[in-house]
């Protein structure tokens, strides 16, 4: 490499092309097996750029000194997240994770340049011959906080601090509202978007406003303690995301939804070791321990706490589904009569609310 | 021995263009020891910064891509800054423009042929310069601050870029994520140099520093920005009118915002999504200030933002440096850059002992303090500073 000059390498198209296939195939040769994973937010966000970090730390630990895991955080989404997926393939990553939505097209572009890398993408919906997608169903676990929410709220009136409207946001704010409905009929959800998945700043302040307006147990879809941490300023109830996060609000946090991927790392790369991945297609939730229920805070009533294990254990059982009709939209239109469920290919998309939400 | 700060007669020149090489300077060596300390191998988390990406040609191409936009919106902001006329909303133009190309683009998906992707860029400069000709036209019909309408005005495209995202605009085909499609090859900028990420905006970011470097040195309405800046009196007296200078340097900061913009959009994005944002429009400024408002000096500047992107990406796969580390490196830069300042127009000497014997008013001669209150600064960039610090 050091021979070639400037022109070469910047005019020889076929030299750059065959650039990367070059170092990948040098890098892939001995040692360990690389990983890279690339984040949206910073590790130290306690909730989504956080789980799936741990995941990667508990599958370093699974294997040893078998791979060697490298991580990029707090990537935009974009054509930052395109640089630095190539670059980790360029580096000798042979399976990539890029685990938020924003990563999609990018990751769909460089797997094209490196077709003899694997990379998995969380959350979306486009694959590819070396690209597999994987998603979890946290809707069951909003179902399940839904239903304590239900139960814990005197005003029945819950504020959601949403990050980005996209079908996973609006599936969680839907099984949230329904499930609170089933406690109290008249339950409402006000929804606050503060357009970023991590800005502790603004998921505060989104908080605390919608605490102004009279709501009394406050959950959320943005990936920092913030929200909880000014719900337990202001004495309301809260829900963690993704991970435990009762060390912020010891009061307020009720219980978090938290992400557990690590198993699913484990069989992946356990399949690229054996030479025999495949993309695949994967959206579990609490019956797979994809999507797990932190321990309840012992503020919580017995019967709540009953009443919430019901809710888990039968969604794991296949008994509840939350979106079982009858379901109307804001408008008061019947979306799905009594009897039937939305069926997967319609919660990808999911682009409405239910009647009780107010955003 | 001490040091003492004494003011110069005039603002040195090597200073003016050796300060940001020392500032970088500072820069790695404080960078050596603070990484260091974090227990982090100092001189490997340097060597991934700064020189990794330069001497890995595959990085060459990230480079020049990501400069691109920041030096095409600093050259716009650089003119308007010469002048005493402060656009502080770049991003806002830039979403704007790049707004106005997806239009475009939306509007001709399913279409084929050559004029789309010109009539996109078009839409793109006109949308920035549109936007600039609102904090324009307060400015100078009410004499509105600049600074305030500009930079709220960013505000508003961020919101407006989230509405048409959320709705008039999102891919029908999208599973409801709020995002446009992705363009159409008629409408993606092409690459130059072939099988790299080089997109057409590159060359005509090195070509727009040309441009502009001739048009404030050897022409008429160059001469008029800085004389404007410079001394408002003297410009009024030369017949230079201040009104038509402010339109003139914000409606070419708005283009050229709204060039990069569509540039971005229609080149690495190839869609327009809700994270089209990500403050180009106000690393612009500090790549301005740091290429001390000279267009070459600005492409530099440009260059090395880029490298300290790119190369903080590889610290943290190479080292496992955390991105706020490479954050503070970048906040580092700028603090030794003002801190520097200082021996533009200042020089430090050492005082020997032996003055101390001597009387106080032979080390403090009334002629010289006299000269320092008279002190006239002799270059644009100082006038520039001093209107910024006031």
């Amino acid at each position: 490499m050091s021979r070639m000059n400037r022109r070469q390498i910047l005019v020889g198209s076929a030299a750059t092309l065959a650039l990367p296939a070059l170092i990948g195939r040098a890098a892939a040769q001995d040692g360990p097996l690389n990983v890279g994973f690339v984040y949206v937010g910073p590790i130290g966000d306690y909730g989504w750029s956080h789980a799936h970090d741990e995941a990667r730390k508990k599958a370093q630990e699974h294997f040893g000194d078998k791979i060697k895991t490298n991580y990029v955080e707090n990537v935009a989404e974009g054509p930052d997240a395109e640089r630095v997926i190539r670059q980790l393939a360029q580096q000798g990553n042979k399976l990539i994770f890029t685990t938020s939505f924003g990563f999609m097209n990018p990751t769909i572009k460089v797997a094209k340049q490196f077709p003899d890398v694997h990379f998995e993408h969380a959350t979306g919906y486009k694959t590819a011959d070396n690209v597999g997608i994987y998603n979890a169903r946290f809707y069951e676990g909003r179902a399940v906080i839904g239903t304590i929410a239900g139960m814990m709220s005197k005003s029945g009136k819950a504020g959601y601090v949403g990050s980005v409207p996209i079908p996973e946001v609006v599936r969680g704010i839907n099984a949230f509202t329904l499930a609170a409905q089933k406690v109290n009929p008249d339950f409402t959800t006000q929804v606050v978007w503060v357009n970023s998945w991590y800005d502790p700043a603004k998921e505060a302040d989104a908080a605390k406003a919608l605490i102004d307006q009279g709501c009394d147990i406050i959950s959320q879809h943005t990936d920092s303690p913030a929200p909880l941490q000014a719900a337990e300023q202001r004495g309301v109830y809260a829900f963690g995301q993704a991970s435990n996060m009762i060390d912020f609000a010891p009061k307020a946090h009720l219980t978090a939804i938290t992400d557990n991927w690590g198993p699913y790392y484990i069989d992946q790369i356990q399949k690229q070791l054996d030479g025999e991945w495949a993309p695949g297609n994967i959206w579990w939730g609490i019956e797979k321990g994809l999507v797990g229920i932190a321990p309840y805070n012992d503020i919580m009533p017995a019967d709540v706490k009953e009443a919430a294990d019901k809710v888990k254990n039968g969604i794991a059982s296949g008994e509840i589904h939350p979106f079982a009709g009858p379901i109307t939209d804001q408008s008061g239109e019947v979306k799905v009569p009594e009897g039937d469920t939305i069926p997967d290919e319609q919660l990808l998309g999911l682009d409405w609310y239910v009647k009780g939400v107010q955003s | 021995m001490r040091l003492r700060l004494e003011p110069r007669r005039e603002a040195s020149r090597a200073m003016l263009y050796g300060t940001p090489v020392l500032a970088v300077a500072l820069t790695v060596l404080a960078g050596i020891l603070i990484f260091s300390l974090m227990g982090y191998d100092g001189l490997a988390a340097i060597y991934q910064i700064f020189v990794a990406p330069i001497a890995d040609p595959y990085r060459w191409q990230d480079l020049f891509v990501k400069a691109a936009p920041l030096i095409t919106i600093a050259l716009g902001l650089a003119i308007g800054f010469r002048a005493n006329v402060w656009n502080i909303g770049a991003e806002g133009q830039y979403i704007v423009g790049a707004l106005a190309g997806t239009g475009v683009a939306l509007a001709t998906w399913d279409m084929q042929g050559y004029w789309i992707l010109p009539a996109m860029v078009a839409a793109g400069i006109l949308g920035g310069l549109l936007w600039a000709a609102i904090p324009a036209f307060l400015k100078t019909r009410f004499n509105v601050n600049e600074i305030l309408t500009s930079l709220m005005l960013t505000y508003v495209a961020v919101q407006l870029l989230y509405y048409l995202m959320r709705g008039p605009w999102r891919d029908p085909e999208g599973y409801g994520f709020p995002q446009t499609r992705l363009f159409s090859e008629w409408q993606t900028l092409p690459t130059v140099v072939q099988g790299t990420l080089v997109h057409l905006g590159v060359p005509v970011a090195f070509f727009l520093a040309i441009a502009v470097w001739i048009v404030l040195s050897r022409t008429v309405t160059g001469f008029q920005v800085r004389v404007v800046g410079l001394a408002p009196q003297a410009a009024r007296y030369g017949g230079f009118s201040a009104r038509g200078t402010v339109w003139l340097t914000l409606l070419t900061s708005g283009a050229f915002a709204g060039l990069a913009g569509i540039f971005e959009a229609a080149g690495p994005f190839q869609q327009m999504t809700p994270q089209f944002s990500v403050n180009y429009g106000f690393t612009a400024i500090i790549v301005a200030f740091l290429g001390r408002l000279h267009p070459l000096g600005i492409v530099l500047a440009g260059m090395v933002l880029a490298v300290s992107y790119v190369g903080g990406e590889n610290a943290q796969t190479a080292l496992g440096l955390p991105y706020a580390a490479t954050g503070m490196f970048q906040a580092m830069m700028l603090f030794f850059l003002l801190a520097v300042d200082i021996l533009v127009r200042y020089r430090l000497r050492v005082v020997v002992p032996a003055d101390l014997s001597r009387p106080v008013e032979a080390r403090h001669p009334p002629a010289r303090q006299a000269e320092t209150g008279a002190h006239v600064s002799s270059t644009p960039i100082d006038k520039q500073r001093e209107s910024l610090s006031a």
